[in-house]
Order: structure tokens, then C-alpha cells, then sequence
């Protein structure tokens, strides 16, 4: 048993239908977790590592 | 010996620190750490290279969220690393995940935007991911590893 803070306030989660899920690409990992009460979304929360980064080249320039 | 063109590694490190200024402006006051932040956009608005400062155009808004978003820890000082007479990488990574607790953010979002709140919320750099919603709940943003290869802002030699 654990509480499981909603949008109607703490609720223990053996009372709610508990989803989760994950995307997984070249660009980042991320995982889900919603809890649902009689068919309305109380609670969602997402957690994304990010894999790219974003790089800028930077060049000398050449005289000949 | 033999002389090899190339950007200096120690320069794009300085870049990272504001060292170097061909301009006229910003004249930076003290040598202290400028504060940054992060804030989320909806799947709607259009951050992106051409970016130049933090807007509240397009923000996510909802509970829990304060208009700004949050501040980003850069406790690891940019590093500047040689791989070769001609090869560099300047890198710097936050120190700690971005994590924004307690919101409810029901329109659809899908980039953060990291800006220096010392100097006038200029720009640094537009990150994206899939599509999300939070509901009562948390979304973190996990850094990746402050290396040569997946710092999460890095400046290379070509």
C-alpha cells in the first residue's frame, strides 16, 4: 500500500488502476506512470533521460 | 615540429565561461556563476536555433508551474579536452536532473528551453522529446553524462 498523491488529493493506490509505460529511440528514454479512477486520469507523471545532446562546430579558417 | 591550424581547445572551453568577447557587450561585472534556468513549451510553440531569450509565449501553464520554470544546477565547470593537434571538445552538463514537482500541465509539451537568467534570459540551448502531459504528478529531465561524447552542451572542433 502506498499513497499516491491524485488530483482528489492522497489516494492509496490499491484503489486505482495503475499504467505505466516507455519509449526507448536514439533520442531519449523515457518512462510514464498514470493512475486512473473509475476512467478519469488522477495522477501522470514522466521521467525523460536525454541521449542527445546538441553540438555546435566550430572551425579556424584557413588563409590558402 | 610543425605548426597545425586549428581552433584552440582552451578557447571554445572559455567560450563556455565568457572569457573571450569580440563584441562590445555584455561587460560582466564579476567572474560569479550566472543563474540559468528551464523552462517547457507546448508541442505548439517554436523554440529553436533562432531563439534568442526566454518568452512566455507558448509556455506550459498549470499548477504548480511558475512561469520561468526552474533553475538548472551547473555544478561541474566546462571542460575543454584535446583529442588531437587539430580535434577538441568543450562540454559542460547540469549537475543534477530538472525537475519540476507537483504540476498538473494538461496541454501537450515537448521541449525545454535552458536561459541564463543573469543576463537579460538569453538563450543557450533547445532541447526536445516525445510528446507529454503531467497530471498531479512529476516530470524530470535526466541529464546525460558530462562526457566528450554526451555532455548536453558541447562545442567540437570540425
Amino acid at each position: 500500500m502506498a499513497l499516491v498523491t491524485t488530483t482528489k488529493g492522497e489516494m492509496d493506490d490499491s484503489l486505482l488502476e495503475k499504467k505505466e509505460g516507455f519509449v526507448d529511440n536514439d533520442h531519449e528514454y523515457t518512462t510514464w506512470v498514470e493512475y486512473w479512477l473509475a476512467g478519469e486520469l488522477v495522477h501522470r507523471s514522466a521521467h525523460v533521460s536525454l541521449k542527445k545532446n546538441v553540438s555546435s562546430a566550430v572551425e579556424a579558417a584557413s588563409f590558402n | 615540429m610543425a605548426n597545425t591550424q586549428a581552433m584552440t581547445t582552451s578557447f571554445m572551453g572559455e567560450l563556455l565561461t565568457g572569457t573571450h568577447n569580440f563584441g562590445t557587450a555584455p561587460v560582466r561585472a564579476s567572474g560569479a556563476t550566472d543563474a540559468f534556468k528551464a523552462a517547457l513549451y507546448l508541442v505548439t510553440a517554436t523554440v529553436n536555433a533562432s531563439t534568442t531569450a526566454y518568452s512566455a509565449v507558448n509556455e506550459v501553464s498549470g499548477a504548480g508551474y511558475v512561469a520561468g520554470g526552474v533553475a538548472v544546477t551547473f555544478g561541474t565547470p566546462p571542460t575543454a579536452t584535446n583529442a588531437s593537434a587539430t580535434a577538441g571538445v568543450a562540454f559542460v552538463t547540469p549537475s543534477a536532473s530538472i525537475t519540476y514537482t507537483s504540476v498538473t500541465l494538461a496541454t501537450a509539451f515537448d521541449a525545454v528551453l535552458i536561459y541564463n537568467s543573469t543576463q537579460s534570459d538569453k538563450a543557450v540551448s533547445v532541447h526536445t522529446f516525445g510528446s507529454q502531459t503531467v497530471t498531479a504528478g512529476t516530470f524530470t529531465l535526466t541529464m546525460p553524462t558530462n562526457n566528450t561524447t554526451d555532455a548536453l552542451i558541447r562545442l567540437a572542433t570540425t
